[in-house]
């Protein structure tokens, strides 16, 4: 008796909410909408005509012809390559480093809440400010700090951006990113429950098998969510490469960011640079693709 | 065989010592409860037992060995823990397996040991899920069949059922007290549940502040405590407790007068107090009846709490203490009744100024089969308690 009088209007207030809700989520909706479909439809307006800004009376209707010009360029697979190789990479360091650190961090050891402040902060320093430290006090082949201690132990200076321009690039993200993948880690392994490990040690467990079986199990899901994270700011990197190498020496450190602000804002090809960014889009969806992938197998556990 | 012997451990933090000099005897196959109050030191205790915590000083010897230096996995120990603490990602079996897997037993052999403990347990469907899968008795059990398959000497219990809801807890304690019958294996169990302590132990362990309050059976501790703490810490409701004056001390007891004109004869030893002397009667709850011809208190009822099977009176008497009282379920009491209380001095226990009890002229016959060991211990303790 009792249930069905009290499900009754429950129904009815139900219902009612939904109705009364469209017109708050509404205005959001819209405003999306606009923000992301209009700039995207206009770039495939503009990736299907001819448009260069040197000669801007002259364009027309190119149809795919800017796609087919692109994918025929060499530079736009050399492009898609660096992207991957500083995406790849850059995440293995800072990841391993990370979860390293993470464990370090986590011990009890004199003036550790300084040398937390400390790990962390690079990510507070801004790309380009970061870049030009690197490019010209670290680096740098002749008053770089790099260079004097090379010298002073006898092996001359290595010149970074002309020698291992890509390895340059990476260590300088690397150095940028591996301070925000301790802290998500950090606060991961803090939420370990202690008697586990205490388990673990009667179990008969020492110290690495402890942080095989049970830390790096527990950080599966952090580890993922941070490797998504990561990627979709890596696949963008651009201020780091436009104040060290600009892309050079060749093209031997231009990601896909950098070939399409080459395309655009160099050769003032709309056309080409939006078709390009179109690739861009496509490129991160098939990784999206594989990493939420990754991420729905872990949040799983 | 497997006995542990603890001797005088000490326990000290940087600021504070928490286990004062621990003296322990826990013999074969014996079921031993820590019991006390939150922070007295028996999680500490345990802890230590297993190897988890340092000890400052003192000997821990299992089997005889010193086991101080010898690291956890070594001591031939098993611990369940208050949380389960079973691994998230590992199924029910990987769980129970971890150890052996640790040990590098072959897959094979160390699967077909933890399905044979599973059948003790009846987790035999359960081997292939996921801790999160299970409920709350189920990952009990899986922790208890973690602790099986290592074989261990001694089992190790950390308050294991107080994350458990109320029936589950009853189910799993009868659970618990058949496979210490059918293992015959040492345990030793910390709880602060006395009710658990009661049912469970062969002897139970009173720790109070960092040291032990009492030692003995379940009915020792009940009906010869050995001091103040003791007596009010285990039973429920508390004991009651009375200031009394001794009015007379004579071979067959020690009489007290109580608030009024009353007075009781308890038979206790002679030669622990004397005539004038300030002492403190105890009662417990369920040995104070109401009994109109021969009421040695009236008192006015404040509370009434009917559980049906029982009722428990709480009754303001002269001179303001609160005694509290159980009855039977049919009870007419109603509260600001003035009610007549009996006090039967069989049933009394009398501590003198320190709080330490007055041992009893004759022993509850329970407990005979301990006096003897009872009062070989009292004599070793006897220094101690001086000091």
């Amino acid at each position: 008796m009792s249930s069905t009088l009290a499900v009754q209007p429950n129904q009815r207030t139900s219902s009612k909410r939904q109705v009364s809700t469209l017109p708050l989520v509404g205005p959001s909706v819209v405003v999306l909408l606009i923000w992301m479909i209009v700039p995207l439809v206009m770039t495939l307006w503009f990736s299907l005509q001819h448009l260069n800004l040197l000669n801007p009376d002259n364009n027309s209707f190119a149809g795919l012809s800017n796609y087919i010009a692109l994918l025929s360029t060499p530079a736009l697979w050399i492009s898609i390559f660096n992207t991957l190789v500083l995406v790849g990479s850059v995440l293995v360091i800072t990841i391993g480093l990370g979860t390293l650190l993470a464990v370090l961090f986590n011990e009890e050891f004199w003036g550790r809440s300084i040398a937390r402040l400390l790990a962390i902060a690079p990510f507070f320093v801004m790309p380009t400010v970061s870049a030009l430290i690197w490019k010209n006090m670290l680096m740098h082949p002749v008053n770089g700090l790099f260079a004097y201690i090379t010298r002073s132990l006898g092996f001359g200076a290595i010149d970074w951006f002309a020698q291992y321009p890509m390895l340059s690039v990476i260590l300088i993200v690397s150095w940028e990113w591996l301070p925000f993948a301790l802290l998500i880690l950090l606060t991961a392994i803090q939420s370990q429950d202690d008697e586990q490990v205490e388990a673990a040690r009667m179990d008969g467990a020492k110290s690495l098998a402890i942080f095989r079986f049970i830390t790096l199990p527990h950080l599966g899901r952090a580890i993922a969510v941070l490797a998504m994270i990561e990627t979709i700011f890596f696949l963008t990197i651009f201020a780091e490469i436009f104040v060290t190498t600009s892309g050079g020496p060749g093209l031997a450190t231009t990601n896909l960011a950098y070939f399409i602000y080459l395309r655009a804002l160099f050769e003032f090809d709309v056309g080409g640079a939006s078709a390009a960014g179109l690739l861009a889009v496509i490129l991160a969806n098939i990784v999206a693709i594989f990493l939420m992938r990754i991420v729905a197998r872990n949040l799983d556990v | 065989m497997s006995t542990v012997t603890l001797r005088d451990i000490h326990k000290t933090y940087v600021d504070a010592e928490v286990i004062i000099g621990v003296d322990l005897d826990i013999n074969d196959g014996e079921f031993v409860v820590f019991v006390g109050p939150s922070g007295c030191g028996k999680s500490t205790l345990l802890r230590m037992i297993a190897g988890l915590e340092e000890i400052t000083s003192g000997d821990l010897l299992i089997d005889g060995e010193r086991m101080n230096d010898v690291p956890p996995d070594k001591r031939g120990l098993a611990m369940v823990f208050q949380t389960y603490a079973l691994y998230p990602h590992m199924t029910v079996a990987e769980n129970m397996a971890f150890s052996l897997r640790l040990a590098g037993m072959p897959k094979a052999k160390r699967y077909e040991r933890a399905k044979e403990v599973a059948r003790i347990l009846q987790l035999e469907p359960l081997l292939d899920r996921k801790p999160r899968a299970l409920s709350g008795g189920q990952r009990q059990r899986v922790a208890i069949g973690r602790a099986l398959v290592r074989n261990p000497k001694v089992f190790l219990f950390d308050e294991p059922l107080s994350n458990l809801d109320a029936a589950l807890r009853v189910q799993m304690r009868i659970e618990l007290a058949s496979l210490h019958d059918s293992l015959q294996s040492t345990m030793i169990y910390v709880t602060h549940d006395q009710v658990e302590a009661m049912t469970l132990a062969d002897k139970i362990v009173v720790l109070q502040g960092g040291v032990i309050e009492q030692v003995g059976s379940p009915l020792e501790l009940y009906h010869h405590p050995r001091n103040l703490f003791v007596a009010g810490f285990i039973g429920s409701p508390k004991m009651n407790f009375l200031p009394v004056t001794v009015t007379a001390v004579n071979d067959f007891g020690t009489t007290v007068s109580l608030p009024g004109e009353a007075s009781v004869t308890i038979p206790v030893k002679p030669g622990y107090v004397s005539i004038g002397d300030r002492a403190t009667l105890g009662i417990r709850p369920e040995h104070l009846q109401i009994e109109p011809n021969h009421a040695e208190l009236t008192g006015e009822v404040l509370v009434v709490e009917r559980l049906g099977g029982e009722t428990f009176l709480y009754v303001k008497i002269m001179g303001g203490d609160t005694l509290t009282i159980q009855t039977n379920g049919d009870n007419t009491s109603l509260v600001h009744d003035r009610v007549p209380i009996a006090i039967h001095g069989d049933l009394c226990h009398l501590f003198d100024q320190q709080g330490e009890a007055i041992p009893k002229a004759r022993r509850h016959h329970l407990t005979l089969n301990e006096s003897q060991e009872q009062e070989a211990h009292e004599q070793s303790y006897q220094p101690k308690l001086n000091y």
